[in-house]
């Protein structure tokens, strides 16, 4: 922990800090600790409602939805013949496959050309290094513009093209900076016993960075795989064609802004109600975020820390 | 470079020398062919992802044809930029991205921080751990996810509106109502990021001396006073530099959400600034005017972080950027 260059406490300390009330703390009033606990419930309750809200009424049966007029809290018989539709083949599914495709296609370069970039970036006396680090610290203060950007990507090429879901976007600054301050903490007599090994630049990457930095590296691939599976607006902006649309595009014509699927796009010839419908696509959508909840929790606190302190 | 005047002075082939001196350029590249490969990739997005649209950017001072391209199209100097200017559309547009950031300055700001300290004041580290978990989860979510959710609970036909329609009342529509706009915009914001905005406060205040609230405590300070003497100054370091932050990123306010409920309240509440940019230029085709409103903004924005940035280190902070 002490690599990430913030003096976090550790959990056991932290833990017998604030495991009781110190002695010389005065004990809290009744009115206080209540207040407290129903502010706390509120928020958790408004925190996390919406998303039960989905689930429910997307595995909730046609009559069940029929008589609650829309919502269904607490589905007594749970059905996944909602997400059997939309997955039947189609524009969701396909949609699915597409920001599945470019999640994992995009974060694997991402997370190559940042992890060369800033390996590269945290050895001194390579030529031009400094000029470079300046230039991709400059990134950080000013954005080009959207009209320029859609002009360069235009005249690549890249429109209508699923390369204009992820060049534009390939490396992001601020993961580069994290990932170098964490290369610039390996200590240096780990490289100089490689070097008087023999090995060279490439070998010390694989064999020695990269291991030692498996942590952030995990991390900083989480930030890229969720950026990707969010993506809506490049999306909007480069691809013209419905049918190469992502899930988020989808969600957006076919949620938010409430057009219906018919049974054509869907491919099949039975259709359950377009309520549990609608929240089957969101909770598709919702899903990978779900699965790698317990993951980014555990690590992006630190991501965010050392990023605010180094940059 | 000033590499090549120190590489000429060290002369080349005598070995001794360069375990001190720099040693050639030449000698520098091939020794370092492998860091170089490294970087080009990197190298070649930054140039071409940022800064080539950097100079794209001359397209605001261009009559600016896609079927030409931003070489051939006529320069027209500042037409673009009086044609901005005069467009009421775009005033409105910097209005309401005003009014809006202000909000958020104003309620989304400080809600983090309150918040933290609520969190931090709890005494049970298992509540502690099971409400920080909950409210971190919507900032991973899509804006898009954001707006579907919050319409399936406030929409006309959402949870809400049900309910009332239920006990014969009359539904409201939350969603698509200009005037309480701003509100759902800025509630939303709350919702989304209140819970990452805070794991930043929460570590600072991790790390302050549990020693000096109990030396406060004896010499008799009250609960409110410990956290004006104790708390608040170990949070004002870091509260200083996400306000230079945020106001360096106050023309941005969330382009996807107002995109996103653009349709459902109207352009008159929802235009903002990139918005403004992204129908002006890319949608209806001006694209020498939707590239001088972008310029605009850059400028104003690296402007405030400037700035901000002076004000903080006035204060003796760090701020963004030292010096």
């Amino acid at each position: 922990m002490s690599s990430f260059g913030f003096p976090l406490r550790g959990k056991d300390e932290r833990r017998r800090v604030r495991e009781e009330r110190p002695a010389w703390e005065e004990p809290p009033s009744k009115i206080g600790s209540a207040a407290k606990a129903v502010v706390i419930t509120v928020i958790c309750a408004v925190m996390v409602l919406p998303f039960l809200t989905v689930l429910s009424t997307s595995l909730a049966s046609r009559e069940e939805i029929t008589a609650s007029g829309g919502f269904v809290l607490f589905p007594s018989e749970p059905t996944l013949d909602a997400y059997r539709t939309v997955l039947s083949g189609g524009i969701v599914s396909r949609a699915v496959v597409v920001s599945v495709l470019i999640t994992v296609v995009g974060t694997a370069l991402s997370l190559l050309t940042t992890i060369a970039l800033a390996y590269a970036l945290s050895k001194r006396g390579v030529p031009g290094g400094k000029p470079i680090l300046l230039m991709v610290l400059f990134t950080l203060l000013f954005a080009p513009g959207m009209v320029p950007m859609y002009v360069v990507v235009k005249e690549l090429g890249l429109l209508d093209s699923y390369w204009s879901l992820i060049l534009p976007v390939l490396i992001n600054a601020f993961n580069l900076v994290v990932l170098r301050a964490f290369f610039m903490n390996i200590p240096e007599e780990l490289y100089q016993a490689a070097r008087i090994d023999g090995a060279g630049d490439w070998r010390i990457l694989t064999r020695i960075v990269l291991p030692l930095s498996k942590g952030v590296v995990a991390v900083v691939g989480l930030f890229y795989a969720v950026t990707y599976w969010n993506a809506f607006f490049n999306a909007m902006l480069y691809l013209n064609d419905s049918g190469k649309w992502p899930i988020q595009l989808v969600l957006r014509t076919y949620v938010v802004q409430n057009k219906s699927m018919t049974a054509d796009q869907l491919g099949i010839a039975h259709m359950p109600p377009q309520q549990s419908l609608s929240m089957a696509v969101v909770m598709l959508a919702l899903l990978p975020i779900l699965a790698l909840f317990p993951f980014l929790q555990k690590y992006f606190t630190k991501g965010v820390l050392t990023g605010a302190i180094k940059g | 470079m000033s590499v090549s005047k120190s590489a000429s002075k060290s002369l080349p082939g005598k070995p001794g020398q360069q375990l001190h001196k720099r040693p050639p350029l030449r000698v520098r590249l091939r020794d370092n062919w492998v860091m170089l490969a490294l970087m080009a990739p990197g190298v070649l997005f930054f140039v071409g992802f940022f800064y080539v649209p950097m100079l794209g950017n001359v397209i605001a001072f261009q009559d600016y044809q896609p079927f030409i391209g931003f070489k051939e199209s006529p320069l027209v100097g500042l037409a673009n930029f009086q044609e901005l200017f005069a467009d009421p559309a775009f005033w409105e547009a910097v209005r309401n991205t005003l009014a809006f950031a202000a909000l958020q300055l104003i309620f989304f700001f400080p809600a983090p921080l309150a918040l933290a300290l609520l969190i931090n004041s709890l005494i049970s580290p298992r509540v502690k751990k099971f409400v920080q978990s909950i409210v971190y989860l919507p900032h991973f979510i899509s804006w898009v996810l954001v707006v579907a959710l919050f319409q399936q609970v406030l929409g006309g036909a959402g949870l809400v509106s049900n309910y009332l329609r239920d006990n014969g009342l009359s539904a409201l529509d939350v969603m698509s109502d200009p005037t309480t706009f701003p509100l759902l915009i800025t509630g939303q914001v709350i919702w989304k990021d209140i819970g990452w905005g805070m794991i930043i406060y929460l570590a600072a205040l991790a790390n302050v001396d549990q020693s000096l609230y109990e030396s406060a405590a004896v010499d008799g300070a009250g609960r409110w006073r410990r956290m004006w003497h104790v708390t608040l100054p170990a949070v004002r370091g870091v509260t200083i530099m996400l306000l230079v932050l945020r106001l360096g990123d106050v023309l941005s306010v969330g382009f996807e959400q107002f995109l996103l409920q653009r349709d459902a309240v109207g352009a008159r509440a929802a235009e903002v600034l990139d918005t403004y940019i992204y129908y002006h230029g890319v949608v209806y085709g001006d694209w020498g005017v939707g590239a001088a409103a972008g310029l605009v903004k850059g400028v104003i924005g690296a402007l405030m972080i400037w700035g901000a940035n002076k004000v903080a280190h006035a204060f003796g902070e760090h701020g963004v950027y030292s010096k």
